[in-house]
């Protein structure tokens, strides 16, 4: 079984349709990468996942849950799914320290002392436990957006979404935050990643997704996509995004 | 200037005309207190529910704000102190009139507090909307349910982000409190203007109300600076990005 499994999923938005029959999986451990032009529903699409974003038509397994299906507890299914976003999003009002403890304690029900070893062992682990006590507005863009992918790890999700994590940082900032997933995805976390770092790509995923106008028009395992017979729409996107 | 008539004897009630100052402080005061409380926490609620996307909850709160604050207060005061004992059920409306206790007090701080809070509404309702959709978003993700999301994100930031403006209103209680003297409310202006028939000292007893009004007003604009750089967020600067 896969742990994420969209089957013929379209979406629109009023009269406009920004996901066309989206069909693919993760399997779990796999890493994919989901990439294409601006507009074309990616953030739709991985949204969809952990039911951000509702879907009118088709199905959406996530480790064998319907997430489209009624009967789903979208809050709990959530919490075993963490998300990290282009903006960051860390709460500015609390500490680095109880934006990860939060969801800890109100959903997982774990005690302060609880969630705060969890909290300060995860910090560490990407680097920033000096900053514990700090506020995010008093970070730089890398470092928030380490703490966002704390956070999410911080409830022990079974995969992880990713919408552009690297997208809203200066250059100089991009890597210490790509060190951090490439080395969540070597320990074997499953990953549904938006991105144009190819070289992200290249290095641990295992397909690649090409979306366009809302359909996935190239799916393919990351040596087929890098290689010579992807589509000319691909081709033409890859030459754009890794002349800068 | 000459305040001495303040010392004299006033015309009734045994006291001094600055004991009638001092009651007419006391009663604006209270009222624009009680009001207040009234206008925060009935205008804190429809201003939430305002921003649900619960239709049956939003629909009410929205129509009560519409309604309220189209409204002029002078009508609100003469709505709450005349025409409501007749729209209650009789007992209840006899009560009001010959037994409930201070019926001008209460009118007014009912009038002034249901109509402010649909004031405080929108500027809860605007404070919420300002944070960016990415942090109910981001919230949910966690596994948070809504009303979790409200309690622990989007109402701490949002309280935050209307502090300048609900200050505005909270100043402005305390001025429109003055309109309770049309329905008999002894409160500051209404001693003045008695004062000031019994006297004639009318240009002294206004500046000295003037005054009063000012000194309540810079201490409420200096209660709320403590507020805000108590609850200032560290390197936060406004919800732009
Ligand atoms: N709330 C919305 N209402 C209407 N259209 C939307 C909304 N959100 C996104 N869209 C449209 O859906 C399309 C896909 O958006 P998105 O998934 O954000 O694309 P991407 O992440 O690939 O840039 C875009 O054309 C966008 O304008
Ligand atoms: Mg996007």
């Amino acid at each position: 079984m896969a742990m994420i499994e969209f089957k013929n999923v379209s979406k629109w938005y009023g009269k406009f349709q920004v996901l066309k029959d989206c069909t693919t999986n993760v399997e779990k451990g796999e890493v994919i990468v989901v990439c294409g032009p601006s507009g074309s529903g990616k953030s739709t699409l991985i949204k969809c996942v952990n039911g951000l974003e509702p879907f009118q038509q088709g199905e959406l397994m996530v480790n064998g849950q319907s997430v489209g299906s009624k009967e789903t507890n979208l809050p709990k299914l959530r919490a075993k799914i963490g998300m990290v976003f282009q903006n960051f999003e860390l709460f500015p009002h609390m500490s680095v320290i109880a934006n990860l403890n939060l969801a800890q304690v109100k959903v997982l029900g774990r005690s302060e002392a609880e969630a705060t070893e969890k909290s300060r062992a995860l910090l560490t682990r990407v680097g920033l436990i000096d900053h514990a006590p700090k506020f995010p507005g008093q970070l730089s863009g890398g470092q928030q957006q380490r703490v966002a992918i704390a956070r999410a790890l911080a409830m022990d999700p079974i995969a992880m979404l990713f919408d552009e994590p690297t997208s809203a940082l200066d250059p100089e900032m991009i890597n210490e935050v790509l060190d951090v997933m490439v080395e969540l995805a070597q320990e074997g976390m499953t990953m549904m990643v938006v991105t144009h770092e190819m070289g992200f790509a290249r290095k641990v995923a295992n397909r690649v997704i090409f979306m366009d106008r809302g359909e996935i028009v190239d799916d393919a395992s990351k040596d087929d996509f890098f290689g010579t017979t992807r589509s000319e729409r691909v081709q033409l996107f890859l030459s754009k995004i890794l002349h800068h | 200037m000459d305040f001495s008539f303040l010392s004299e004897p006033a015309f009734s009630g045994g006291g001094t005309y600055f004991d009638w100052v001092l009651t007419g402080i006391k009663w604006t005061m209270l009222v624009s207190l009680c009001a207040w409380v009234i206008a925060f926490t009935v205008g804190s609620v429809l201003g939430i529910l305002r921003t649900t996307n619960v239709i049956w909850l939003r629909g009410p709160a929205t129509a009560y704000v519409e309604l309220f604050r189209n409204i002029p207060l002078l009508v609100h005061m003469f709505i709450w102190y005349f025409v409501m004992p007749e729209m209650v059920p009789k007992a209840l409306g006899t009560w009001m009139k010959t037994g409930m206790p201070m019926p001008e007090f209460w009118s007014a701080v009912f009038a002034l507090g249901f109509y402010t809070a649909s004031r405080v509404a929108e500027q809860v309702r605007s404070g919420i909307q300002s944070i960016p959709r990415g942090q109910t978003n981001a919230a949910l993700a966690t596994g948070l349910t809504m009303p979790q999301v409200y309690r622990h994100v989007l109402l701490p930031m949002g309280y935050r982000i209307v502090v300048p403006p609900l200050t505005s209103e909270f100043l402005t209680i305390f001025k429109n409190s003055s309109v309770a003297l049309t329905i008999g409310v002894l409160e500051l202006t209404a001693q003045a203007r008695t004062i000031s028939e019994y006297t004639f000292r009318t240009f002294e007893i206004f500046t000295l109300a003037t005054v009063v009004y000012v000194v309540i007003t810079l201490a409420v604009v200096v209660l709320m600076q403590y507020v805000e750089t108590r609850i200032r967020v560290p390197g936060y600067i406004g919800t732009g990005r």
